[in-house]
């Protein structure tokens, strides 16, 4: 071994976007190779340009002791759904990206069957993994402590961790865009396809390391959260006395801690493959692929739950509040949540109906595919009976929530026919599947976490989000999903197979131009949503919500300060009924003041999460090009870190108890000093976060 | 026959499956815009959440009409499995199906004969396919005539398929496998009984020997029309090669040469007693191949 490859491992000049273009230069590797080397300049620009604008700014310390080491819920929720959106820009541009070479892909294209391939690949693995999951971990963050009455959750620092541990993941992903190609086994990276007989280089690695660090993260996550919930309500917090949102977050966490093991492993038995050697699912030597398909579904299934009870969490918020009424049915939504948690555990053998097993196993798994159908329409029938008899405000979450129910059920549908394994056989790993998934994740999961946004970004900033340009937004995500969407139904149902990069039968091409235009659609959304960022932070002024409540909502993050103080509750609320926000300020005793404020222990910051996402990033990089040393230095600091960790005895520091009253008392002044404002203005300026709650006690007699 | 029972399943199960969604897509709009907050003449409870009536409503329509689905499910199921034998008048086609990078190879092991790029068989007559790959798991499908079954290296599934009229189908892969995915399609042609037989006469006269050489090329990582030019077979149609002079047990090799012998150069010298090695070691492992196993012996 020289000491060049000792030192660089596999990397060299040919990892470069561009090299193939240098070296053999053909139209398609052009053409390739522009794109790649694009990409791959907006990442370091972009990286560049952050880093300048930190230095210039003079806010490394800021950065430093107010984020990256930062151990309260909410700015790592912020934190967790910031990594969201930059990779939600990413894959959504990809997704374009295959449409746009889709629509030009009668006989070819432009794109090479391998950058196709890739695209395909981080798509499917960004929006899961570094879109949805942050997401909603992060809305969780935000949002489950304040609600069930709490000042954190039960392990601060390894909530950072886990925060460290998705950024590293996130991070070789978006180094994988600079250096070396990426996967191009899909999201699911099915073995023996991803195994070194079939693809000797880099993009498997990148998609295991990316992959099983966030796994690892997502599983610590859960624990977290569902210790948080059951340890750390407040008093009188019963479990059936939780918001839904919290109940949602507690069957995500439950299912967080079972299903991602299953990942992890399978993701590490394909690593013991490619580095050493191993047969776990290789094609010969008794490797037997059908495992990783069953571990890899044993996680994949619950996880598409994961990803869908805290949306469904989100909506069962939105819609009570912004129909000015009680949620119906909460038992009924309550044991629809953990019958979903559980009957996710047991169908995901129809990921795979068409793998040789007997008529009677593939029944089986379609009748209990059918049954989730049940509890998760209970769920829609009891959102829209919370809106009937109730006075509905179209705000954007709910105009989300609306065009979410009506899609979901077509998305169900489709469901619901692919849980048959005699029609499966017919549109398994076609388009049709991928417009299932699509019409389940857009509405069901990201929809939700965009009301959710909407909803909850003045709890933690302190302003309310600019209404126009989000609703701008939300209608080009609705019309732009519809378009992008509905078609690949009818071209699936032609029997166009997915991840098919050109085609040679002309009947396709309509439906792949309309299905363009909704692409296009979609980023214009994305666009509506940076520019209402921008927008709402330029005129926060004006939509300041201190007061707290700026939607008359039932729950009790709403009953402090927007943005919440660090200890969110100035003394732990005690709880004596369901909505127990909404029924103190019935009662008139929402804002009294405390008789009592006693000193207040917080968790100090920690490093260790930033720590182990710089070296799990490393590690993982020197694993993806066998750079050995890096490897190992890398696994020596983490371990050193975490002893290091092991020996701190301070970790928390106390607010006293002036300083709380202090707070707590101005923060009286401006309640008291606010304008109630009814629901119907609740979007002008005038709205300071008081609501008026006569009108519904009026309605309530 | 079987995609047109697929298709009928599918237009029940979505008719059924209006009676849950069609309440949702009318109520929807309609409740939001009668109860939208402007309208001072609907009526408003605001703590009204439950009732027993409604309760039993919504959780009870579903659970009707899933067990309905259900029962559909699970005698559809059943008599559109693939495995299922199919009924015909002519005695059953037997194919072996073999998935490579970026092609199928289809051998008829009683005719000794193959093709890759075109699966031909007479209409009315039942084809039972086994299928295995050689490569990485691939999934067979012609939509037209019905189920679509993966292939895995070292392993058998099964697949049964008959074509109604004589026609021309398209045939694919639908499991991503790398560069040429996309050409990895065949044409699926259904002849008269005459028509096959003057196809496997025709075949036998002036199809390729399947040598080790040839089978090599075959085993490469390439497509059909590469395949065509490499063996130089001007002479067959655009899109296809035959072969005759296959070896009956070229598929038992196939799989075979994952169990145990490393060097999948071996195939087609392998030993003769290749299918009953893997029929002994399929009798011990998955259900379908034991099911084979003994449905074959």
């Amino acid at each position: 071994m020289s000491l060049t490859q000792f030192i660089f491992g596999r990397l060299g000049l040919h990892s470069l976007p561009f090299w193939a273009m240098i070296d053999h230069p053909t139209l398609q590797n052009i053409v390739n190779g522009v794109i790649a080397t694009g990409a791959a300049s907006l990442v370091v620009i972009g990286a560049i340009v952050t880093v300048a604008l930190i230095t210039y700014f003079g806010k490394w310390r800021y950065l430093w002791t107010e984020w990256l080491t930062s151990v309260d819920h909410k700015r790592i929720g912020i934190m967790y759904i910031c990594i969201a959106f930059a990779m939600l820009a990413r894959a959504l541009i990809e997704a374009a990206l295959m449409r746009t070479q889709q629509a030009f892909g009668l006989g070819g294209g432009f794109l090479s069957p391998h950058h196709f391939g890739e695209l395909f690949t981080t798509h499917g693995t960004i929006m899961i993994f570094f879109m949805a999951m942050p997401f909603l971990i992060g809305l969780i963050n935000i949002v489950m402590p304040l609600q069930v009455g709490t000042r954190d959750v039960s392990f601060p620092v390894m909530n950072s961790v886990s925060l460290g541990l998705t950024m590293a993941g996130a991070a070789i992903v978006m180094i994988s865009l600079v250096v070396g190609r990426f996967s191009t086994g899909g999201w699911s990276g099915y073995p023996p396809y991803t195994e070194i007989t079939f693809n000797p280089g880099v993009g498997p690695d990148y998609w295991i390391w990316a992959v099983s660090l966030s796994g690892i993260g997502t599983m610590m996550t859960g624990i977290n959260f569902a210790v948080t919930i059951y340890k750390r309500r407040a008093p009188g917090m019963t479990l059936m006395r939780m918001p839904l949102f919290t109940w949602a977050a507690l069957c995500t966490s439950i299912l967080m801690i079972f299903a991602m093991p299953p990942l992890t492993v399978a993701t590490l038995m394909l690593a013991c493959d490619r580095y050493l050697g191993f047969h776990f699912f290789t094609n010969a030597a008794g490797g037997n692929m059908m495992n990783f398909a069953n571990l890899f579904w044993l996680f994949g299934h619950p996880e598409v739950y994961i990803l869908i009870l805290p949306a469904f969490g989100v909506y069962s918020e939105v819609i009570p509040a912004f129909s000015g009424k009680v949620l119906y049915g909460y038992t009924s939504l309550v044991l629809a949540t953990m019958a979903i948690a559980i009957l996710s555990f047991i169908v995901w053998l129809h990921h795979f109906f068409t793998m040789g097993q007997s008529a009677a196993v593939n029944a089986t798994f379609g009748i209990a595919t059918m049954l989730i159908g049940l509890p998760t329409g209970v769920k829609i029938y009891g959102w829209m009976l919370t809106m009937f008899r109730g006075r509905i405000r179209f705000t954007v979450p709910m105009v989300y929530s609306l065009a979410f129910m009506m899609l979901f059920v077509i998305g169900g549908l489709s469901g619901i026919i692919l849980a048959n394994p005699s029609i499966d056989y017919q549109v398994h790993n076609t388009l049709f599947l991928v417009a299932h998934f699509h019409n389940m994740l857009i509405p069901g999961l990201l929809f939700g976490m965009l009301a959710g946004y909407h909803f909850w970004f003045p709890k933690a900033f302190g302003f309310r989000l600019n209404e126009r340009w989000g609703m701008a937004s939300a209608l080009c995500w609705i019309f732009g999903f519809m378009f992008a969407f509905f078609p690949l139904y009818a071209a699936g149902l032609l029997g166009f197979p997915r991840r098919t990069v050109a085609y040679y039968n002309p009947i396709y091409v309509p439906y792949f131009a309309i299905a363009e235009f909704g692409a296009l659609l979609v980023l214009t959304a994305l666009a509506c949503l940076v520019v209402q960022f921008v927008v709402s932070v330029v005129q926060r002024k004006e939509n300041r919500v201190p007061a707290g409540d700026p939607w008359n909502a039932n729950s009790l993050e709403w009953s402090v300060a927007c943005p919440a103080p660090d200890y969110d509750f100035a003394v732990l609320p005690e709880v004596t009924a369901r909505d127990a926000f909404r029924v103190a300020k019935e009662h008139g005793t929402a804002y009294l003041a405390p008789e009592r404020f006693t000193d207040i222990e917080m968790p100090r910051n920690s490093p260790l999460g930033f720590i182990l996402c710089v070296t799990g990033s490393f590690a993982a990089f020197g694993l993806v090009w066998h750079m050995w040393w890096l490897v190992a230095l890398a696994m020596l600091a983490t371990v050193g870190a975490m002893i290091w960790h092991g020996f701190v005895r301070d970790y928390e520091h106390i607010i006293p108890a002036d300083e709380i009253r202090r707070d707590y008392m101005r923060w009286l002044q401006v309640v008291t000093a606010a304008d109630p404002v009814a629901r119907d203005e609740e979007l002008v300026p005038h709205n300071t976060g008081l609501a008026d709650v006569h009108e519904t006690l009026e309605a309530a007699e | 026959m079987i995609a047109a029972a697929q298709g009928q399943h599918f237009i029940h199960v979505t008719l059924l499956m209006m009676i849950v969604v069609l309440p949702v897509l009318i109520g929807v709009p309609l409740i939001a815009w009668r109860y939208r907050y402007g309208n001072s003449s609907a009526r408003y409870t605001p703590k009204w959440g439950r009732s027993n009536a409604l309760e039993l409503m919504i959780w009870g329509v579903p659970v009707a009409v899933v067990i309905v689905l259900s029962l559909w499910l699970a005698h559809d199921t059943t008599a559109l499995d693939p495995y299922r034998k199919l009924q015909s008048a002519d005695k059953p086609l037997t194919v072996d199906v073999i998935g490579y990078d970026w092609k199928w190879l289809f051998v008829y092991p009683q005719l000794h004969i193959a093709s890759v790029g075109e699966l031909v068989f007479p209409e009315h007559t039942a084809l039972a396919m086994r299928l295995t790959s050689d490569s990485v798991m691939q999934s067979f499908f012609i939509p037209t005539l019905g189920s679509q079954i993966y292939a895995m290296a070292a392993m058998q599934t099964k697949l049964h398929l008959i074509a109604d009229s004589t026609g021309q189908f398209l045939g694919e892969n639908t499991q991503y496998d790398g560069r040429d995915f996309q050409h990895q399609k065949f044409i699926a042609r259904a002849t008269t009984p005459q028509g096959f037989r003057d196809w496997i006469a025709h075949v036998r006269a002036n199809g390729i020997p399947l040598t080790a050489k040839v089978y090599s090329v075959i085993r490469g990582r390439n497509t059909v029309p590469e395949i065509r030019a490499e063996l130089k077979a001007d002479d067959m149609p655009p899109d296809a090669v035959f072969f005759k002079d296959a070896q009956p047990d070229l598929y038992w090799n196939v799989m075979m040469s994952f169990h145990g012998s490393p060097s999948s150069s071996r195939v087609m010298v392998a030993a003769s007693n290749a299918k009953a090695r893997m029929m002994a070691l399929m009798g011990m492992g998955h259900r379908n191949e034991s099911d084979t196993a003994g449905r074959e012996g």
